[in-house]
């Protein structure tokens, strides 16, 4: 059907089947790709757009209702330019991955053409339909506020980019809708995939005759197609197949790969695939799993542990018979989905004897090897070009879409496309690990921390993933950031017929700090010490010596970060108390909750090399592998670049992810790439720097300028000129591996080179009736080191309060029944509170102007600190999370002795 | 190849419906069932009808247009009567879904937890129905039949809500309870009417929704509420054996138990509400 409309601004014809969504017509036919697509249920409002002036999804509207209306798209909002609100949303750093981006400011241009000075309210109000997951929603209200005004972008002088609050400088494309996602570059011509997944948690299945698909078909893969079929994260582990192999091991699973022109893929339904399957009785919790005589998940790991380890230090079995006070608790958290809002997706096109893959990914390198490994290619042969990726937390270390397309178009030669739908998206991808966390915390009657004894047991579900990096973590942390002389501490993981539970941001650490922080109150409040001060008086120093037996030279900053949250924490108290005074129904409580985190892979190599390239004709580029998944590197590197260097941030041009064009920075993970490729390219400045000031005789204190291929070298009273055209190309490269040593079967060593700390005050407010809990304010004290962008830090922090308020509150993976974004809940824009960050700047010698991670360590406190004020409102201490509304309100009953 | 037809007018979608056909309006809950996968059924789009939209006053009531959004309803300027259903609306999605979802839609999918059925069982609704050989009006409370089952039968469709006009001046209020701010199933919810004559509550309409698999009246607590002045302590009134007529699930936005003992707080607030 022909259907005619007005698409921003402009007559447009449009002809297809009138049923195409909306969103569909847009990105597939007329081209405007920035629009995205998050759910195609209206969970998410991605695809907002406005119709005939009003914010709709673009996933629920027909085009045959299009017919004679007029349409508006983030492409139509400045035609090119910035208008006010997009301004103000670099400005404030309101875009961080971006993917959401669109949608939000399709939502705010609705507001403002009926409401130009919307109160805080009103901005919720009109923007709750759309989602975001990575900036915690503070920065984007904040931007819409200021739309009318926009504040001038912040701006830094050579020599002076860190701790210049600068906009993200891939932050224009994010906020015209330009930026490439993984759905958003596919060739026209390309073949799409539709994978066939398992609906059993647990059975066998034979492929019956293909024949009859192939012929409607390009292909139709199975276990077979696939010439090395098992991956994994660590070298020897490659235990999860890319399609399963007579056996599948979680519902979601993948078994069979069609592959056809888009149309045709799409209109096969799973029950015309003829798979026969022979369900089993599927393992379903740690506790099936470690049941005498449980079937095995993986036939060569035995009693189906993964793996296990702790770390031993004193002697905590003695010493609690010493302690004044002695505390214990068991705590139970559930699979968490990352619900990045860009589901899985990408594309693979062979070239002569190589394959490229076009995908969204957190670890280009990573996925290089793995594909060549799967592929039986040499790494050489195999080429990865990141997309942007709209969020990851983890959930897009492991590969997902890669290896089918990659595959597909090495077998047909053709590009082929994949992807994943919303449902298919959380069904398939890994989990934050369920934990179940046994903790026994004692202190001497002055309130120093004695001795502990906690044990961590996780589902790492069907798949290895990243179980061991979670099993050998937790550990080093789950004594929590505090000086204990006497420690004993267990991590532990165990197969299941669950999802594959793998990274998720602070890798089982958010799920320990839950138990430690409940001891911590639980010890200060046997004593009658505050539970600030109590903190306080345990927390780990420069000069103090972990469990591990590390000695913390420099950058400790915990004590700095409590001591910044006092007055806060003594305000809220008081305020507190006022409110409950008067109140019976609703009750105010106020937590605190603290953390500590090792920054980089666990006494593990993980080394970044970067270069920065001074071309002949004066182009500077920074070629960077340390990928930008929204959190900001691609910022946060050029400005250590531009510093080290010694010439302005705006000179740069950015080279990111792709592995023929960049070196291995390593993984988007485990918070390191300010702290370690962020060194990395502080060195690549440095060495370039060297390599002018050698050319041209110059002192170390000399200044460079660049216009065009000359550079001008200034050192003192001197002045050089270099003609690039003669000296270049130039290039600089650094490295860095943070210096770490191997831990012994006590645990000792030196896990990380350095560790971040933070504590989070948060004030709640319970509804004793209902059970719901408001967060009515959250503050966060984090040590970063050094804020290299403070706007970025504070996106950072900010959401990784949304994603702890989500993990303590609401978000529960079921597999089966919360495989959407309904079912399943994240916070929205009315969820979070405002949040203040105070950040400390306790310089970490190694890191690149003393800096130091946030990404995880911004999620971790949260939940405890919300969990310890619903304590002090209720007098339940939560032992399971999320803390849903009927859990509450059954414990305070419970706790009460009547309804 | 599927057939799309969108008719300008209710004789032409009737004709059309002497076959199956799926109906399609705001798109709220026909997209979000078929995500991934091509759409092959045929379909009947009735969003171009200009009878089935808009709201307007009779001399016995209010008639509201089947496919009447979320957001028409609260845009629209109407008495104390529609307090309810207009906050119903405003707590549907978001405004995305306000701008698109439509009021009959909302009936005819049946969900348990649909937001319009509460506040229009306590406007007394009728839906009017109509096909090739006819019309009929069913009350909303005899129109849902259980979870996702209608009484429409093959051919027939709706083309209206009818709210009576109360005997006497009226109000009405809902209250919703779920796990977050926006975009939010509810757990549990409630809406009531309340008929107001010389100081006194003439007549009380009230339903609670998400506590059974169609949204119930609530008779024993309108019995108890006859009568009463509608001051702060009207919460106080309702006691348990009132939500007798609810058979709460477990699932995963909450357990039975607590849909009961939540239901009872939010009628209280609900009608409490009232004084202010």
């Amino acid at each position: 059907m022909k259907v005619s409309f007005t698409l921003n601004g402009e007559a447009t014809a449009w002809d297809g089947p009138p049923v195409t969504r909306l969103a569909a017509a847009l990105r597939d036919d007329l081209g405007l790709t920035g629009t995205k697509i998050g759910c195609d249920a209206g969970d998410c409002g991605a695809c907002t757009v406005r119709l005939d002036g009003k914010q709709v999804c673009g996933c629920l509207v027909a085009m045959g209702q299009v017919e004679g209306r007029a349409v508006e798209t983030v492409e139509g909002l400045a035609n090119g330019t910035l208008d006010d609100l997009q301004k103000s949303f670099l400005a404030h750093g309101a875009a961080q991955c971006g993917i959401c981006t669109p949608g939000m400011l399709m939502a705010a241009t609705d507001l403002f053409a009926l409401n130009p000075r919307p109160s805080r309210t009103e901005v919720e109000d009109a923007l709750g339909g759309v989602l975001c997951r990575c900036t915690g929603y503070t920065k984007i209200v904040d931007a819409v506020m200021a739309a009318a005004a926009p504040a001038a972008f912040a701006t830094a002088a050579s020599g002076a980019a860190i701790g210049a609050r600068i906009p993200r400088l891939d932050g224009h494309a994010k906020v015209t809708g330009t930026d490439v996602f993984g759905a958003d570059g596919i060739p026209a011509d390309a073949l799409w995939i539709r994978v066939v997944r398992s609906p059993h948690a647990r059975a066998r299945f034979t492929v019956g005759d293909l024949g009859p698909l192939r012929s409607r078909l390009a292909a139709v893969l199975t276990a077979a197609d696939v010439p090395f079929n098992g991956y994994g994260i660590y070298p020897d582990v490659k235990d999860q197949p890319v399609l399963a192999d007579g056996l599948v091991r979680y519902r979601g699973e993948a078994v069979v790969a069609l592959v056809g022109d888009r149309q045709t893929v799409l209109s096969i339904r799973d029950s015309e695939v003829p798979i026969s399957w022979t369900p089993e009785l599927p393992l379903v919790g740690v506790d099936a799993a470690t049941a005498p005589g449980a079937p095995l998940v993986q036939a060569d790991k035995p009693k189906n542990l993964l793996l296990d380890g702790g770390v031993r230090h004193g002697n905590a079995g003695d010493a609690f018979a010493r302690c004044a006070a002695v505390a214990e608790g068991t705590f139970e958290t559930a699979f968490v989905e990352h619900a990045y809002v860009e589901p899985e997706a990408g594309w693979a096109r062979r070239v002569g004897d190589r394959i490229e893959v076009y995908a969204t990914t957190q670890t280009p390198y990573m996925d290089r090897d793995e594909i060549a490994n799967l592929m039986r290619l040499a790494p050489e042969a195999v080429r990865i070009v990141p997309t942007a990726c709209g969020g990851g937390f983890g959930g897009k270390l492991d590969l997902s879409v890669q290896p089918l397309i990659a595959i597909a178009a090495w077998k047909l030669g053709r590009p082929v496309a994949l992807v994943y739908t919303r449902p298919e998206s959380m069904a398939a991808s890994t989990k934050r690990h369920p934990a179940r966390v046994t903790a026994k915390f004692g202190c001497d009657a002055a309130g120093k921390l004695v001795a502990c004894d906690v044990t961590a047991t996780f589902d790492t579900g069907a798949y290895a993933s990243w179980g061991p990096t979670v099993a050998n973590r937790v550990p080093v942390h789950a004594m929590g950031p505090y000086a204990i002389p006497h420690v004993k501490t267990w991590g532990e993981a165990f197969f299941t017929n669950g999802p594959p539970a793998g990274a998720f941001r602070g890798f089982g650490v958010p799920q320990a700090a839950i138990a430690h922080e409940a001891m911590m109150d639980t010890l200060a409040d046997r004593l009658g010490i505050d539970r600030l001060e109590f903190r306080h008086r345990n927390a780990l120093r420069a000069g103090d010596t972990t469990a591990c037996g590390q000695k913390l030279e420099h950058s400790a900053g915990l004590a700095q970060c409590l001591e910044a949250l006092r007055p806060h924490w003594k305000k809220a108290q008081a305020d507190v108390a006022a409110f409950n005074a008067k109140n019976s129904i609703k009750r105010r409580g106020v937590g605190i909750g603290c953390m500590w985190y090792g920054i980089g892979n666990t006494s593990m190599s993980n080394p970044s090399r970067m270069r920065i390239g001074l071309a002949a004709d004066g182009t500077l580029t920074l070629y960077s592998g340390a990928f930008d998944i929204g959190q900001g590197s691609n910022t946060i590197m050029t400005q250590i670049a531009a510093d080290a260097l010694g010439l302005p941030v705006s000179q740069f041009v950015l080279v990111t992810g792709d592995t023929d064009l960049t070196a291995d920075a390593g993984k988007t993970s485990a918070s390191r790439q300010t702290f370690v490729s962020g060194r990395a390219v502080e060195g690549a400045g440095r060495d370039l720097r060297q390599q002018i000031l050698r050319l041209a005789n110059a002192g170390a204190d000399a200044v460079l300028t660049l216009a065009g291929s000359t550079l001008t070298v200034r050192d003192g009273a001197e002045v050089r000129t270099l003609d690039l055209g003669k000296v270049g190309p130039l290039l600089g490269e650094g490295t860095f591996d943070p210096p770490t040593k191997p831990l012994d079967q006590d645990g000792q060593g030196i896990p990380y080179a350095t560790s971040g700390f933070a504590a989070h005050l948060a004030e709640v407010e319970v509804d004793i009736e209902l059970g719901t809990v408001k967060v009515l304010r959250m503050v966060a004290a984090h040590d970063v080191g050094k804020a290299i962008n403070p706007t970025l830090v504070e996106g950072q922090i900010e959401g990784g309060i949304a994603q702890g308020l989500g993990l303590a509150l609401m978000e529960e993976y079921l597999p089966g029944r919360t495989e959407n974004l309904h079912d399943y809940l994240i916070p929205t824009i009315g969820d979070v509170p405002q949040i203040e960050c105070i950040l400390i700047e306790d310089r970490e010698p190694l890191g690149p102007s003393g800096a130091k991670g946030i990404g995880e360590p911004a999620l971790v406190p949260t939940a405890p600190a919300i969990l310890g004020a619903v304590h002090q409102a209720t007098g339940v201490r939560v032992k399971r999370v999320p803390l849903l509304p009927h859990r509450l309100r059954e414990a305070i009953v419970a706790l009460k002795g009547t309804p | 190849m599927a057939e799309y037809l969108r008719p300008h007018c209710l004789e032409e979608a009737l004709g059309v419906l002497q076959r199956p056909f799926t109906v399609l309006a705001g798109g709220t809950d026909f997209y979000p069932a078929r995500v991934g996968r091509s759409i092959d059924e045929d379909v009947l789009d009735i969003s171009a009808i200009a009878d089935l939209r808009g709201i307007a006053r009779g001399p016995g009531g209010w008639r509201l247009g089947a496919t009447t959004t979320w957001g028409e309803l609260i845009a629209a300027d109407m008495p104390p009567l529609f307090d309810g259903l207009k906050q119903a609306a405003r707590d549907v999605g978001g405004r995305q879904i306000q701008n698109a979802g439509t009021i009959a839609g909302n009936l005819c999918n049946a969900s348990p937890a649909a937001d319009g059925v509460p506040p229009l069982l306590a406007l007394e609704a009728k839906v009017e129905i109509a096909s090739r050989t006819g019309a009929r009006r069913v009350p909303l409370a005899r129109f849902i039949t259980g979870n996702r089952r209608t009484v429409l039968a093959p051919g027939e469709l709706v083309v209206a809500i009818h709210v009576p006009e109360p005997a006497h001046p009226a109000r009405s209020a809902f209250l919703k309870l779920g796990a977050r701010r926006y975009l939010v199933i509810s757990i549990v919810m409630a809406a009531a009417t309340l008929e107001i004559t010389d100081g006194r509550i003439a007549a009380a309409r009230v339903a609670v929704g998400a506590c059974s698999a169609v949204a119930q009246r609530l008779p024993a607590l309108e019995a108890a509420l006859a009568g009463a002045m509608p001051d702060a302590s009207l919460g106080e009134r309702v006691e348990m054996r009132h939500l007798a007529p609810l058979t709460p699930i477990d699932d995963v936005r909450g357990s039975a138990g607590y849909r009961s003992d939540a239901a009872l707080t939010v009628l209280r607030r609900l009608l409490q509400g009232f004084a202010a």
